[in-house]
């Protein structure tokens, strides 16, 4: 019993559930219970886009010190537009605009290692100019256009079966895909060697460059898909949509209990942290503060979060 | 740095060539600025006048000092993802404390600071990624922000707005101000025995803590600075701006990593510049807007120009270096 609780509690992801279930219940508190079902209802549904994003961008903090890929915002914007341009409100075209979306989220990936790769700068720069780039073709692209979803796509990201939002199932059958791919395949697992010894990881013989790059296409691909679905679910596609996943992206990594030295990820955590913010934003919405004081609020309690969390790392 | 230095040693041709490269890296900020002033003086020849600089280059002093202010983060391995949030609090700040009463906005700005000393503290004390923690103070300044200035407005005290319109004969304020500023902070970081303390800290963390540095001070120090150089790109702003918006800064975040990187920078091991940052800025500065004015380039297209030159500078870099590494 103690053993297993012990177990339990050096779970990485645990604080991050733990976190989530205190703003809950101090939300549930204030309203004395009302609308509680409601509330988790919706938790769920928006955190599934963050927990795309978080699932892509965990693998590429995987890789170790300096790797993070900061044109998700402008990649989610680019892929919102492409997939409504594509789909062009019609039904029959959903299947062609998700993978418009996805293809475009995959060029933006791999255009993102090539700088990396050729130029030999750190992620963080080329991701960064990347967006630079990929934000005015959105600017441009977007313009004038009359983006909306195809009812049929916009029904289905806001769909739910047996009450729970259907988007929200199968993001968990994907989690649980992710996290398979991580421990189990030799893919993940040379994502996890080379985010603890890049050089180790070469010597063994572990293909550094191939894992490194399919890592960045998955996550182009993944912020790709989440542009489609987002541009779904609030029934239309904008500059800005993806704007809000840079923090969340990186901070549900990082609350989630993934290192950010690389080396060591968690999927489950992605989940509890991704609840954890969106319930958070929940909570101060139903203390019903204004919107300096909710931001004040949040950037607070993810340094607290974090220099939390970065304890226990210290600890260990 | 070291350059007075290799000179007075016999000179081998291999370090010869080390040299030229060392050389080559460092002019490379100086010489993309001469080909964004070419381009632009081919484009439209009357703007290289003492009016046309002191137009173009009138945002290039705020930009300048963030850029500063990202560059001695940087300069300990970290990133400061708030700076441009961060500089907006102070421009809010600026139009409505500081203007109506003078010593709570002035004690507010020192609060700023202080908190940025304390976020340096926070840190190091806990080893915390630097990226996390500053992304969520970026919240936490821009909610201060709209909590001071829920609508753009605010008026300018009426010092910073005569010293930032001050008209120097000759030489536009702009340059003046950038020269300035970059032969202080050069004088501060690269000259002086602390300042390769704190670039050493960033260096080669081990070594200045084996030497009996302490590496705590030293990461307090470079987020102080920042916090102070982000007040100074904040007043600067509001200077030229003549009120605020709590958004106004948000650019600036962007914009400041890639000053340094375009100023000779690099994210790890404390290597700096101060005169190419500012550089960095400048060029920043001429090619986000009036180049590509001139060159009637769409507003749509501007943000990727940035990137585009960011990308070009980096390409030529990588050629400078690998053409000394194929010998």
């Amino acid at each position: 019993m103690n053993a297993a609780l012990t177990r339990l509690l050096a779970k990485p992801w645990l604080w991050s559930f733990l976190g989530a279930l205190v703003v809950f219940l101090a939300s549930i508190a204030f309203t004395g219970g009302y609308g509680a079902s409601g509330m988790v209802n919706a938790a769920f549904s928006l955190a599934v886009f963050t927990v795309i994003v978080g699932v892509g961008q965990m693998f590429v903090i995987t890789l170790g010190p300096g790797n993070v890929d900061l044109s998700l915002p402008a990649n989610i914007g680019l892929a919102s537009a492409v997939a409504m341009k594509v789909m062009n409100g019609d039904d029959s075209l959903v299947a062609l605009g998700i993978l418009a979306a996805l293809g475009c989220g995959l060029g933006i990936g791999v255009a993102n290692y090539l700088l990396i790769w050729a130029l030999r700068i750190p992620p963080i720069i080329a991701t960064l100019s990347a967006s630079f780039v990929i934000q005015s073709i959105d600017i441009s692209y977007g313009r004038g256009l009359q983006i909306k979803p195809p009812p049929g796509f916009a029904n289905f990201a806001n769909a739910q079966v047996f009450g729970a939002p259907i988007l929200a199932i199968l993001v968990v059958l994907f989690t649980i895909a992710a996290a398979i791919v991580l421990q189990r395949t030799i893919y993940g697992r040379s994502v996890l060697a080379i985010g603890q010894n890049i050089r180790a990881a070469r010597l063994a013989g572990v293909k550094v460059g191939r894992t490194r790059f399919l890592t960045y296409a998955l996550c182009g691909v993944l912020g790709g898909l989440d542009g489609a679905l987002l541009a779904g679910y609030f029934r239309g596609a904008n500059v800005d949509i993806g704007n809000e996943y840079l923090l969340a992206s990186i901070a549900v990594v990082v609350i989630g209990g993934t290192s950010v030295a690389g080396g060591k990820a968690n999927v489950p955590g992605v989940w509890g942290a991704a609840l954890f913010l969106v319930l958070l934003l929940t909570m101060l919405n139903t203390f019903g503060v204004s919107a300096g004081v909710r931001l004040v609020m949040t950037g607070l309690i993810i340094v607290l979060v974090i220099t939390a969390a970065g304890g226990a790392k210290a600890e260990r | 740095m070291t350059a007075p230095a290799l000179a007075e040693r016999p000179v081998s041709a291999e370090a010869g060539r080390l040299r030229l490269r060392r050389a080559l890296r460092a002019l490379l900020p100086a010489f993309s600025l001469v080909l964004v002033l070419a381009a632009i003086a081919y484009l439209n020849s009357r703007a290289i006048s003492y009016f046309g600089f002191n137009l173009m280059l009138n945002l290039a002093i705020p930009i300048a000092l963030a850029t500063l202010a990202q560059m001695f983060v940087i300069a300990g391995n970290d990133l400061d993802l708030s700076i441009g949030t961060f500089v907006g609090f102070v421009g809010c700040v600026a139009a409505t404390w500081l203007h109506d009463q003078p010593l709570l906005g002035v004690l507010i700005l020192i609060g700023g600071v202080a908190a940025y000393a304390a976020l340096g503290a926070l840190v190091a004390w806990r080893d915390l990624p630097s990226i996390v923690v500053t992304l969520g103070m970026s919240f936490v300044w821009q909610g201060l922000a709209i909590l001071l200035l829920p609508k753009p407005g605010g008026s300018a005290p009426h010092w910073l707005l005569s010293l930032m319109g001050v008209k120097p004969p000759f030489v536009p304020f702009p340059i003046v101000a950038a020269i300035v500023i970059a032969v202080v902070a050069h004088i501060g970081l690269m000259r002086s025995s602390y300042g390769a303390i704190l670039r050493g800290s960033g260096g080669n963390a081990a070594a200045i803590g084996r030497a009996g540095w302490s590496l705590f001070k030293a990461k307090v120090t470079l987020f102080a600075l920042a916090g102070f150089f982000g007040v100074l790109s904040g007043l600067a702003l509001i200077g030229i701006t003549t009120s605020a918006d709590a958004n106004i800064g948000n650019g600036y975040t962007l914009l400041s990593i890639a000053g340094v990187i375009l100023g000779g920078g690099e994210f790890v091991g404390g290597r700096v510049s101060p005169i190419g940052a500012v550089i960095g800025a400048l060029t920043l500065a001429l090619a986000a807007s009036p180049l590509l004015t001139f060159m009637r380039i769409p507003p749509d297209w501007q943000v990727a120009a940035n990137g585009a030159i960011l990308i070009i500078v980096l390409a030529a870099r990588v050629l400078i270096s690998q053409r000394g590494a194929e010998r």
